[in-house]
């Protein structure tokens, strides 16, 4: 039996083919590392994001997110729930504290649930796998499993917003949260502790919808890990991963830069530290080349 | 009568009161003391033509028209700076988003605000499968103006999509079909039903 045991809600971009679906891989092998069992819930659904409010009042968004715990009650019985994409984990966690607090809410999503069949019991904690790791694990066992340190690598530790605000990790404050820093040199690389950019908006879901303004915010980020010296900029988040990563061509045609700054996961931070190769890492997945990383990995 | 008359109806000269029982967490809008702190924190902040702590002050001297057509909200990013640093502790994403919510369902929303539109795109993908279909999402984004403009957009972020292909970060799969919950009928009816519950409740203010 496997040391530590979660429901596990994937998301959508986790899913095979899908924009964070090196994220789901990384964390796989992550996972295995670490001795930790993740149980898919039963068909899951979308949580709706933050950006379905356009097309779904409260009761309809909040009633997503309840099918997801309640089959996670059902089928994954008196196991926490953990998310990997902080879009995710917010509006799960968010339905659950409106649940608590309205019990309008919960008698009208139970009657919505109720045409399925299904029930809300608003029992599970609903978490972050950084919580997992922090919290379950701990910094000190993490370090006790690195194979190979991450000698000379100099990461800006990007947060970002969701899994910052409101909830963030305990213990953590929202304007300069260290746990990314932390984990990085757990890992023996370099973080830096003057990324100043470290909980700055990337635009979300508006870099679809308003991709100047939201280009605009992504410059900045990229300028600062250039400006402090950074080898690879890592999150936890995969809207953050994705929009700080992929538009640095458009953000290069525009602004006259030359980005071509890699964007990891923290999973793939502790794949590469734990001796895993490049693919277990999914660093294949990288649009711009962790070349550095890579190096490390191939050691 | 539109549902927007009969708000008008009911709450002439008190949009406070309208917000208050219609709108996502609304009952805060009274308790802002104007500080301003949730202006100076958004990221989009010098893009908002009222930022929110104006939009709580007109809401309360009543200017409806203008805060239900403002396209002010939809500049939110759900980035939750503003919650965590008000001092009063007032949801202000949530009013936000709920603001939006609430004027898209009164048809006031300026035409052709690209969050709007692109909410209720999400909304709708979503739906269909029960999980986002992310690359009819973003094809959704491309030809949103039309076929030639569509194709125009396409050839123009060619590269962008052909680098997430080779990543395996896209698939051509999801144009047939693609993932989605297995029972599609029964998410749609719990929805529906929220929906009906919800529905109900609002008009019910508006007569």
């Amino acid at each position: 039996m496997a040391k530590y045991e979660y429901s596990y809600y994937p998301g959508c971009s986790s899913q095979k083919g899908a924009s964070s679906s090196n994220l789901s891989r990384s964390v796989e092998t992550m996972c295995e590392e670490l001795d930790v069992k993740l149980n898919v819930i039963p068909d899951w659904n979308c949580c709706s994001a933050s950006i379905g409010y356009g097309g779904g009042g409260v009761l309809p968004r909040m009633t997503l997110s309840a099918r997801n715990i309640a089959l996670s009650e059902k089928h994954n019985v008196g196991q926490d729930i953990v998310a990997t994409c902080a879009a995710c984990w917010l509006a799960t966690k968010e339905a659950q504290e409106r649940f608590d607090h309205d019990g309008d809410l919960m008698a009208d999503t139970n009657k919505a649930l109720a045409e399925a069949g299904l029930k809300l019991e608003n029992k599970t904690k609903i978490r972050h796998m950084v919580e997992v790791l922090i919290e379950d694990i701990g910094y000190e066992q993490i370090g006790s499993g690195v194979k190979r340190p991450l000698e000379g690598l100099k990461v800006a530790g990007y947060v970002g917003c969701q899994t910052n605000r409101p909830f963030g990790i305990d213990g953590e404050s929202f304007e300069n949260p260290m746990y990314l820093d932390k984990l990085v040199d757990t890992l023996g690389g370099e973080s830096i502790k003057t990324y100043e950019k470290k909980v700055q908006c990337c635009g979300g879901a508006l870099a679809f919808s308003e991709p100047v303004k939201s280009q605009e915010m992504i410059h900045g980020i990229i300028e600062s890990a250039y400006d402090n010296g950074a080898d690879v900029i890592a999150t936890p988040c995969p809207l953050c991963q994705a929009n700080v990563e992929i538009y640095q061509d458009e953000i290069n045609a525009k602004y006259g830069s030359k980005f071509n700054m890699p964007v990891v996961y923290y999973s793939q931070l502790i794949d590469v530290a734990y001796g895993r190769n490049a693919k277990d890492a999914s660093l294949d997945g990288q649009i711009i080349k962790a070349k550095k990383l890579e190096d490390i990995a191939g050691k | 009568m539109s549902t927007n008359t009969g708000m008008v109806e009911k709450y002439r000269n008190n949009f406070l009161k309208e917000v208050e029982a219609n709108v996502e967490e609304g009952e805060w809008v009274k308790m802002c003391m104007q500080c301003g702190v949730c202006a100076g924190s958004c990221p989009l902040g010098s893009h908002w033509a009222h930022p929110p702590q104006e939009i709580f002050m007109m809401i309360r001297a009543g200017k409806r028209d203008e805060v239900l057509t403002s396209d002010s909200m939809w500049m939110c990013t759900s980035c939750y700076n503003c919650i965590v640093r008000c001092p009063r502790e007032l949801p202000i994403t949530h009013i936000m988003h709920g603001l939006a919510n609430y004027a898209k369902r009164l048809g006031l929303t300026p035409k052709s605000q690209p969050t709007a539109w692109f909410s209720q795109v999400f909304w709708d993908n979503m739906m269909k499968k029960g999980r986002v279909n992310e690359l009819k999402l973003g094809l959704s984004l491309y030809f949103k103006d039309g076929l030639v403009s569509g194709i125009k957009e396409s050839i123009k972020h060619q590269k962008l999509g052909m680098n997430m292909m080779k990543a395996k970060r896209m698939s051509i799969a999801e144009l047939f079909g693609g993932h989605g919950v297995k029972d599609i009928s029964d998410l749609q009816k719990i929805i529906k039903k929220a929906e009906e519950i919800e529905n109900a409740r609002i008009e019910s203010y508006g007569k």
